[in-house]
């Protein structure tokens, strides 16, 4: 053993607080969602019902639709933004980014905002807006290889007689694989999952697993038949995951990745205006969702009004008559909830990453126990805390903090990803320096390796933010009434009849889509980029 | 090397450029934004014959190569292939053939399939085309390596098997772009040789870029230095 260990309490010092945030707040809720919630009635009311595998055949085929129509309209702009360099590319990435971590509340409210309502409430909208939610997944996913398959391979087979649409279908597809399929991946565990995109544009009956988990525990009180259901999103979720893994193995070929093509310009006309067209249409279809949301948040049948904007802290359909939600309110709840849930994400997130780098293999288990909320769902941490903590001494339903706290659930993740890479990176050596300069161990680790934890830590505590104000999931089995947040108060309103209401739910929508749009910006400022 | 099937095919323009073609590069200029590379630039490779284009880096001797490769675009001036005006032609019809400086062979198909690629575009059938592309690998001395995965060669097997793949569709022209930088000595003089041999046995118009003047000198009928064009 080297002389040089770190002190032995280190780690578990580190690790303590998230290792039993951990099993208190997911892995008891989990298990208590498996043993006592699922028996033998809920079960077979479950499976022996039509309806359950309408939901399944719905929940499915939405998933699937939604995928191959996401990589059919990614696959442009991930070309032209791989292979070309026009003004205004960095935006247009930045803009589909934007776009894909906009909350799905607001994802919902902007297609409603720009489609005709002849399409609302239809499986259109639904699709529509899971595809403008993931584009940007197959832009960065299969944009990521294509930038780095060199143009001149292209060429190649161009000068060995293949056509452009050979040269497609011969060399640049097959390489692209793999990036297409792990991208479909990705798309179609999202949209099988989807919960606040459907609760907004769907329709009563448009249910998907997920919605239909929220709809027997919260509305119908049936916590069983919720519990069994949940479970059957798992093993489906489970069975597409190892699926995605065994095939990316089998078709992953050991391509060798040279340094990045730098894209050119285009200088054939026909190139211009190829280009010209992918990233104008891209880019409208990508904003334009959300201009017709401020569009409606101004909107009345009489014409454009303010009233919307200046009535934001009632709610009341006529002089006294209020709907129960609080725009003004809802607002301030969730800039309370997102304080608490971006401090606790940070804090238990930061500690975590530094033990698991510190403990080196040993850190995986932490790892990837952390990552199992997001695995699982939003909607399955909702449910299992919503089932868990109602009985005395732990009826922590009505405390304050058990909004922030899923959230945290849900944001820890990502800021431990966010960081980890960062202290996993730091040179062994830089401690083996600080030590040849008189540093004990624990002294060096604290100078040397600690001080790269902060960059990393403000982008990760945007994530969080973004994630807090946007998280609906679990959020809507732990609200309570009178104490909504954001998201929860823009379903609701989007939901009512009178346009004075959904005109206060689109003025919502609007400035959680301006708050997520700051977060992007703060992200984007502060990120490592790779230098070129 | 083998002639040319009769089949009809994508690469063979027009049918009338049996055998090589002279090449008659005509005032091009290329710019990018405001940097202009090639400056009306004009030269002539007859039939049959090697050229080397020599000059230093970013000298534009590459960018050239890839006018008349029609992978980039001139700003001004016209290339003619067997007499043939082919400035407005994509690559895939020009009957061009070219070795890159990296080889840029498919890591998706095997050696075989790398080599027969062009074949294959000219529409030639699987079984002809696995025999042809099983001589063409003898004939660079690879007998055997059919269905080796292209990821495994080594850097001298890379460039034969990129060679092979380049002349076995009998181009009109081949274009060779600094095919032999990054090779270590004694791999890059024995592929210099066997290159000089196999060009002129084929009796083909070649381009060569280089910055090497003894390799120029090995390979070329002619050296020109860009600078003088």
């Amino acid at each position: 053993m080297s002389p040089n260990q770190r002190p032995r309490w280190l780690v578990p010092a580190l690790v303590v607080v998230p290792s039993v945030g951990l099993a208190t707040f997911y892995l008891w809720p989990f298990a208590t969602l498996l043993v006592e919630a699922v028996d033998r009635d809920g079960t077979d009311a479950v499976l022996g019902r039509g309806r359950t595998w309408r939901i399944v055949w719905f929940t499915t085929w939405q998933a699937v639709a939604s995928t191959v129509l996401t990589l059919l309209v990614g696959l442009a702009p991930a070309w032209v933004i791989a292979r070309f360099d026009f003004p205004g590319r960095r935006t247009l990435v930045s803009v589909l980014t934007a776009v894909f971590v906009m909350p799905t509340v607001v994802m919902g409210a902007a297609v409603l905002a720009v489609l005709p309502d002849s399409l609302d409430r239809t499986v259109w909208a639904v699709l529509a807006a899971h595809v403008l939610f993931n584009v940007a997944v197959v832009v960065r996913t299969v944009g990521a290889v294509w930038e780095h398959l060199p143009a001149d391979m292209e060429h190649a087979a161009a000068t060995l007689g293949a056509s452009r649409l050979v040269v497609f279908r011969d060399v640049t597809f097959p390489l692209l694989r793999p990036a297409m399929s792990a991208a479909a991946a990705i798309v179609f565990l999202f949209t099988f999952t989807s919960f606040g995109v459907i609760r907004v544009v769907g329709a009563a009956g448009t249910r998907t697993i997920e919605v239909e988990v929220w709809r027997r525990a919260t509305q119908l009180g049936q916590i069983d038949q919720a519990a069994v259901l949940a479970l059957l999103q798992l093993a489906a979720l489970a069975a597409v995951a190892t699926w995605s893994v065994t095939a990316q193995r089998r078709h992953s070929r050991a391509l060798e990745l040279r340094p990045l093509a730098r894209p050119q310009r285009p200088r054939r006309r026909t190139d211009r205006r190829i280009v010209a067209l992918v990233a104008v249409a891209t880019a409208t279809v990508a904003l334009g969702p959300f201009v017709a949301l401020i569009v409606k948040s101004v909107s009345a049948p009489t014409g454009w009004t303010l009233e919307a904007w200046r009535t934001l802290d009632t709610a009341e359909v006529r002089p006294g008559l209020s709907v129960g939600v609080d725009p003004l309110d809802a607002l301030a709840n969730s800039l309370t909830t997102m304080l608490w849930a971006t401090g606790i994400a940070v804090v238990v997130g930061a500690l975590a990453s530094l033990g698991i780098a510190a403990a080196g293999r040993a850190g995986r288990v932490l790892d990837a126990g952390l990552m199992l909320p997001i695995g699982t769902s939003a909607v399955t941490v909702g449910f299992g805390m919503l089932i868990t903590f109602d009985t005395d001494p732990y009826d922590w339903r009505a405390a304050w903090w058990i909004v922030p706290v899923g959230h945290a659930l849900v944001a820890v993740p990502f800021v431990v990803r966010t960081t980890l890479g960062v202290l996993r990176a730091v040179e062994p050596d830089l401690s083996a320096a600080a030590a040849t300069l008189g540093a004990s161990p624990l002294r060096a680790w604290r100078t040397v390796v600690v001080p790269h934890l902060w960059k990393p830590l403000v982008v990760a505590a945007a994530f969080a933010a973004a994630i807090s104000l946007g998280e609906f999931g679990a959020t809507s089995f732990l609200s309570r009434r009178g104490n909504e947040t954001l998201p929860i108060a823009i379903e609701n309103l989007l939901g009512r009849a009178g346009s004075l209401l959904q005109a206060k739910g689109y003025v919502l929508a609007t400035l959680l889509a301006a708050a997520t749009m700051a977060v992007v910006l703060v992200v984007d400022r502060f990120q490592e980029r790779p230098r070129s | 090397m083998s002639t040319r099937s009769s089949d009809e095919s994508p690469v063979q323009p027009s049918g009338n450029a049996q055998g090589a073609s002279g090449v008659d590069v005509d005032a091009i200029t290329v710019r990018f934004d405001d940097h202009t590379v090639l400056d009306t630039v004009s030269m002539s490779v007859a039939p049959g014959d090697v050229v080397a284009l020599v000059g230093g880096s970013g000298s534009g001797k590459s960018t050239l190569l890839r006018v008349v490769a029609g992978l980039l675009v001139p700003d001004a001036g016209r290339v003619r292939i067997g007499g043939e005006d082919v400035t407005e032609r994509p690559t895939h019809l020009r009957g061009v053939g070219m070795v890159f400086q990296d080889n840029q062979l498919f890591p998706h198909l095997d050696t075989a399939d790398n080599v027969a690629f062009g074949l294959k575009m000219a529409g030639i059938g699987r079984a002809e085309r696995r025999e042809r592309a099983a001589a063409a690998l003898a004939g660079v001395g690879l007998a055997g390596f059919e269905r080796r995965r292209v990821t495994e060669l080594s850097g001298g097997e890379a460039k034969r098997v990129a060679l092979a793949r380049t002349l076995i569709a009998a181009p009109r022209v081949v274009l060779l772009d600094e095919p032999l930088t990054g090779l270590d000595r004694d791999l890059h003089d024995e592929l210099m040789c066997d290159l000089a041999v196999r060009l002129r046995s084929a009796e083909t118009t070649a381009i060569l870029v280089t910055h090497d003047h003894d390799e120029a000198d090995a390979i070329a009928d002619r050296t020109l230095p860009l600078a003088s064009l």
